[in-house]
């Protein structure tokens, strides 16, 4: 039974709805792999075994009723910043070690509500903050993927590593993720897998531990564009519980996957060449275009001239609404409180220094600097709010030639482990060319399109106008089909 | 606009993030080439734009003042580092 852990999501759906297999037999097949994979990848902080059987039982009985949701006995893993309903959820830091929610997210209530099963809890950066998941209080992920130029343990990216660790390693059919400046596209990159961020609103972000809550988006990583589709839709709704869930339609985007391209203009931003790109990126980015110049596409050269400051723009708005949201932990009604203080300020700083790691720290003391006095808030927070808008209109402004946008998904292929600790502005420009689409509040698409010489996976990003997922995956599932992308890992661990 | 040691100090305390004196010098240059790095914002001609504090096209919803949930106390509580008698403990503070 071990190659149902080979199937895609749809592959798999449709497989038991056919009962050519049970959700108990591919639960377990996937339990089986996690066993064996897990103490070396530590894609897992938590493996939920029983529920996941239980759950896989109940969707049995109802597909043998010939009843079931979209994705009735799949089983899929979940990121651990979405809150599961007596499920341990730590959002990757000590600060939330032993935080057993009483409630669930929306995202994942949805998902239950389609039939999915829940084999456990994903790693990621600490609050989801990091770009190679190094920041974890858990310990890194491993990517599956080695270079065969050296044997180095290597990245899978963040914060999302653990959920694309886990697809690309078959320990799950498909994960949910989260992306504030990259988080799913990037490690989607690296891992040769498939990762969307929807437009800001689609997906509640009700339950979902919060990092900078303008940004912040949920989305699936996957095998194929295709499970792609048919996952974000489960996640996405309408939620009254968040104040900016936009109140629209779910389209079917499954039934966009597979649409024709032809005649669609496609946007390439030359602010998108940066110092020190390698060729490979280059190489592949100009064989993109190609591709889709085959499949009827009509490409444009497009500006985007505010472009380079949107990193820097980042830097200030996500630790300034991080600082925010993460004042709550204090130690007094939830979350790691000191054993001894010697008055209130001490506790409150002394569990917080204690709960809080490194990257963590380095933020919200950027975001308590930019906001700490009038002159400061406007010299730095106010400026780049207003920078973001330029960023914004400078898509606003292309949307009239073009219909989505061609880019790389990241400046490099995974980098080795311990690579960019030292400097954490290294670190960030991994997301230099995602970041965007969170400011802007778009949807981004990654797509795993070829391999690096080491033979390494590379992806492409499709960026898309607000709400028009719809020609982002059909863009996306052109590139797919070009890049015939059929590499997987060889099993090392 | 250089970061000090003094600086880094009273932004810690801002945070309530307890910074032992010997993190204070290495973490003033942290943060000094973080914000270098961000100083090129400067660049940018932002007048007469408006701060864009939301991605979202809609105004926020405004819903009836009601209660529609709550009662659960237990749950409340059931994360507390501390409780009893269905109220959170904090420790004796006299300041």
């Amino acid at each position: 039974m071990s190659d149902l852990t080979k199937l895609t999501l749809k592959g798999a759906v449709d497989g038991l709805k056919a009962k050519a297999f049970t959700s108990a037999e591919i639960t377990q097949a996937f339990l089986t792999n996690i066993a064996a994979s897990n103490p070396t990848l530590n894609a897992y902080v938590e493996v939920t075994a029983d529920k996941a059987l239980e759950m896989a039982k109940a969707s049995d009985a109802r597909l043998a009723a010939g009843q079931g949701g979209a994705l009735e006995g799949a089983p899929l893993g979940i990121k651990d910043l979405f809150c599961t309903d007596g499920v341990q959820t730590t959002a990757g830091s000590n600060m939330l070690r032993g935080f057993v929610p009483p409630y669930e997210s929306t995202v994942t209530a949805n998902l239950w509500r389609d039939g999915a099963v829940m084999l456990g809890k994903l790693n990621m950066d600490e609050f989801a903050m990091g770009s190679s998941n190094e920041t974890s209080a858990f310990g890194p992920v491993k990517n599956p993927w080695k270079s065969k130029a050296s044997n180095a343990e290597l990245t899978p990216g963040g914060s999302s590593g653990g959920s694309a660790s886990a697809v690309a390693a078959d320990l799950c059919l498909a994960a949910t993720a989260s992306d504030t400046g990259g988080s799913i596209r990037q490690p989607a990159a690296f891992t040769g897998t498939v990762g969307i961020k929807p437009t800001y609103g689609r997906a509640s972000r009700f339950g979902m531990v919060a990092f900078a809550s303008s940004l912040d988006q949920a989305g699936p990583i996957t095998k194929t564009v295709e499970d792609a589709a048919l996952l974000l839709k489960s996640m996405c709704s309408f939620d009254p519980k968040d104040s900016t869930s936009l109140d629209v339609e779910t389209p079917d985007w499954t039934a966009s996957v597979g649409q024709s391209v032809k005649g669609l203009r496609i946007g390439v931003p030359r602010e998108y060449v940066v110092d020190g790109m390698p060729a490979e990126i280059q190489a592949l980015w100009d064989q993109g275009v190609e591709w889709l110049k085959a499949a009827g596409c009509e490409i444009v050269d497009i500006s985007l001239p505010h472009t380079k400051y949107a990193l820097p723009t980042y830097y200030i708005v996500a630790p300034a609404e991080a600082s925010s949201n993460l004042a709550r932990y204090d130690g007094m009604r939830f979350g790691h409180r000191a054993a001894e203080a010697k008055s209130l300020t001490d506790l409150y700083e002394t569990s917080r220094a204690e709960g809080f790691g490194k990257e963590v720290q380095r933020r919200l003391t950027i975001g308590a600097y930019v906001l700490s006095s009038a002159g400061f808030y406007d010299a730095y927070y106010v400026r780049a709010l207003k920078v973001r808008r330029r960023i914004a209109e400078d898509f606003d402004k292309v949307w009239g030639q073009v219909d989505a946008i061609l880019t790389p998904s990241t400046p490099s292929a995974a980098f080795a482990l311990g690579d960019k600790q030292i400097d954490p502005v290294t670190m960030y420009l991994n997301d230099v060319f995602t970041v965007t689409a969170n400011l802007a509040g778009l949807p981004g698409l990654s797509v795993p399109a070829g391999v690096d010489s080491g033979g390494l996976p590379l992806g492409l990003q499709v960026i898309g106008k607000a709400l028009d997922e719809a020609t982002v995956f059909r863009v996306g599932k052109a590139l797919e089909d070009a890049a015939g992308f059929a590499a997987k890992p060889e099993t090392w661990w | 606009m250089a970061i000090d040691a003094a600086t880094v100090r009273k932004v810690a305390h801002l945070a309530r993030i307890k910074t032992p004196e010997d993190r204070l010098e290495p973490l003033a240059q942290e943060l000094n080439g973080i914000m270098q790095w961000i100083e090129q914002l400067n660049e940018v001609d932002v007048d007469g734009v408006e701060p864009m504090t939301s991605n979202v096209a809609q105004p926020l919803r405004l819903r009836d003042d009601v209660v529609t949930d709550g009662g659960k106390i237990a749950d409340v509580l059931s994360n507390a580092p501390k409780s009893a008698d269905g109220f959170f403990v904090v420790p004796k503070v006299v300041e």
